[in-house]
């Protein structure tokens, strides 16, 4: 039995007059214990999969279930079994630490107690601002609580919704460490983010935009799947080389990157396009695709199908 | 049981943590009483009016002739002990009678003076002082009249008593009905609020991924409501009695009992326009527009409701708060007991029950 099995998920909706399809025919499962992503920008599609496996929302077409429980005939067991983190910070800001993880205790049938060792490692960072209202903790710190009231019912699996938007770099790596814990603990854990970098730390990714899945596979096997040469492309004049590169045949997509420029091509470039760009002052070196260009590349294939279309 | 306590815990600290909030919610009772002191005009038309002419002579079937032939009364002639009036004022038959003694006609033409008697119900004084006035005038146009026919001057006193409110005090009036727009206000904007707000902030999103029941929902967000607004309830009692001198002349017991129904009605109310909307300022939106105006208007606290044309009295009978303010108006200023308020008190208790089911079944287990 897998954790999480979807098929053909589709879900619409209706903006004024305009319906807006939000899933095209999701599917995709994660299996027991793994540490599963999806990755892709805002509005992807990410949250409402996240609501649709919650049994938040009721999708249009195609089914899914959370280990064998149906998301809408059995939706009151399986939100015995479940742990949930929505991507807005959803706890009570007036309630102090103790208090919104006795709540959520208590709303499980439980005690912080009971479970005190799910916790553990999170709620020794929180302890000393036990009595703080939640509202006047800092982002890492909210989200570090949010995960604990997530956690504290030992849930079979954890679906987190983009956990790390707007947390700071260093309790982004901290959040991720704690998750590979939680994970050796036995729990699935479904999780979501714009950030591509977070892509590698999971078991296996998907990789979703516009409501459709671009990719499935393990963060190697996803950058494996790029056969294209990429070069770094190193100049002071970004935005004229961006310009003067486009317009070469051998270019296939072109685009800043950090400090750099990322250059997808067509083939190998030549000794001689090499030298005459040094002359520019242009200087290039061939790298290892990463997910982010995994993803821009994977975007523009269909960008172009759709204008074909 | 202990999931449910957890719950109304919670919900009783976000009531404490808001002082503002809270401030309005036990403040409010004491600000309206104040400003609500002041009197309300009155209009009155077709009136009941019971008549016991005693007398059945020529004068005083003109009299009864001219009252009826003004737009202010319907006349309503009834065979009682003048003594025993109140009662058909207990049963609401009407609210002024006049009665003319048995040789008023003798009386008035040899001795050229007699008197008539008006008693009014004046557990609402306004409109008491009005009827007992447009009687009094009508009286007074006949005794022109037949001051131009004889030759001898002929007086006729009327002696007006004011039943339940002798002193005809304005607050007799505006604290039930206060009452009824407080727990309203309180009960049905307070609920809906809290609700749409865990929707508005995400925390409903968790709730219902959680095995709480709706039920339970409900239920632990309505107890703490209850109980302030049952504090309330001592609030404007004590008030009235300290400060305006208006002691319960009934049960105490019955009309808290009123009032939990009451409130109740009102609480399940804002639950059920928490159900269908999604945002704060719409849910503070209808229960202003949608529960505070008809409050105001179709209860019979600022306009008698028997003075509306047709459809509008029709609609009065879906506004809890008419049942709850005529209780309230028997139990603590008639003195009435149960037998005397029973059909409101069922007639809220249907509304309540129909509300009661509204609600369940348009509450969403989902998001959307």
């Amino acid at each position: 039995m897998n954790a999480i099995a979807v098929q053909g998920l589709k879900k619409s909706y209706l903006q004024g007059k305009e319906t807006i399809s939000a899933l095209k025919g999701i599917d995709f499962s994660v299996h027991q214990n793994e540490l599963f992503g999806l990755i892709g920008p805002d509005g992807a599609g990410k949250t409402s999969i996240f609501r649709i496996l919650t049994s938040l929302l009721l999708a249009d077409e195609g089914e899914a279930s959370v280990f064998g429980l149906d998301v809408v005939k059995d939706f009151r067991a399986l939100r015995k079994i479940i742990g949930y983190m929505p991507g807005k910070f959803s706890l009570y800001q007036d309630l102090t630490i103790q208090e919104n993880l006795e709540f959520f205790a208590t709303i499980f049938e439980t005690t912080i107690d009971q479970n005190y060792d799910m916790i553990r490692d999170i709620y020794v960072m929180l302890e000393p601002f036990k009595n703080r209202r939640a509202g006047k903790l800092s982002g890492g710190m909210k989200q570090k609580l949010a995960l604990c009231c997530a956690l504290i019912h030992k849930p079979k699996i954890l679906f987190l919704d983009e956990p790390t938007t707007g947390v700071d770099a260093v309790s982004r790596k901290e959040f991720w460490a704690t998750l590979k814990t939680i994970q050796q603990l036995g729990i699935s854990i479904l999780v979501s983010t714009p950030y591509m970098d977070e892509a590698i730390l999971c078991d296996r990714v998907a990789l979703i935009q516009n409501g459709e899945i671009l990719g499935l596979n393990t963060p190697e096997g996803i950058i494996d799947s790029f056969d294209r040469p990429l070069y770094e492309v190193f100049t002071n004049d970004k935005f004229s080389t961006l310009q003067q590169l486009r317009k070469l045949d051998i270019t296939d997509k072109i685009y800043p990157f950090g400090e750099s420029l990322h250059w997808i091509t067509n083939n190998n470039i030549e000794e001689k396009l090499i030298s005459e760009l040094q002359k520019r002052k242009i200087s290039i070196r061939f790298i290892r695709a990463g997910i982010e260009d995994v993803f821009i590349h994977k975007m523009s294939i269909k960008e172009h199908e759709a204008e074909l279309h | 049981m202990k999931t449910f306590w957890s719950f109304v815990k919670k919900e009783s600290l976000h009531i404490l943590r808001d002082p503002k909030t809270l401030f309005i919610l036990l403040g409010m009772p004491l600000a309206q009483i104040l400003i609500f002191g002041f009197a309300l005009t009155n209009e009155v038309k077709n009136s009941k009016l019971i008549v016991v002419d005693q007398s059945k002579d020529a004068e005083s079937i003109t009299l009864i002739q001219k009252i009826d032939a003004s737009k202010y009364f319907d006349i309503h002639f009834a065979e009682v002990d003048p003594n025993k009036i109140d009662q058909l004022f207990k049963a609401s038959k009407a609210k002024i009678a006049l009665i003319i003694s048995s040789g008023f006609s003798g009386q008035l033409l040899h001795s050229h003076s007699t008197s008539v008697q008006i008693i009014c119900d004046a557990s609402d004084p306004n409109t008491a002082t009005a009827q007992s006035n447009y009687l009094s005038a009508i009286i007074g146009d006949y005794q022109k009249s037949l001051l131009s026919r004889g030759s001898l001057p002929m007086t006729i006193k009327p002696e007006v008593r004011m039943l339940y409110n002798p002193q005809l005090k304005g607050v007799y009036n505006f604290v039930p009905g206060v009452m009824a727009m407080i727990l309203l206000l309180i009960c049905t904007l307070m609920t809906s609020v809290s609700i749409v707000k865990e929707k508005e902030l995400g925390t409903m999103e968790v709730l219902l991924t959680s095995p709480l029941r709706p039920a339970l929902i409900i239920a632990g967000k309505v107890i703490p409501y209850l109980v302030l607004s049952m504090g309330n309830i001592s609030t404007i009692l004590l008030l009235s009695y300290f400060v305006f001198d208006m002691p319960v002349q009934g049960s105490i017991l019955l009309l808290y009992f009123c009032s939990f129904i009451f409130i109740l009605t009102a609480l399940i109310l804002g639950v059920l326009i928490s159900t269908i909307t999604d945002s704060q300022m719409t849910a503070m939106f209808i229960s202003m527009v949608g529960m505070f105006l008809p409050t105001i208007m179709l209860s019979g606290f600022m306009f008698p409701i028997e003075n509306m044309p047709k459809p509008l009295q029709f609609v009065s009978n879906i506004v809890p708060a008419k049942y709850y303010y005529i209780m309230v108006k028997n139990v603590m200023i008639k003195g009435l007991g149960f037998a005397g308020i029973y059909k409101e008190l069922a007639k809220l208790f249907l509304l309540m029950s129909f509300f009661l089911i509204m609600s369940i079944r348009k509450f969403k287990i989902r998001l959307a």
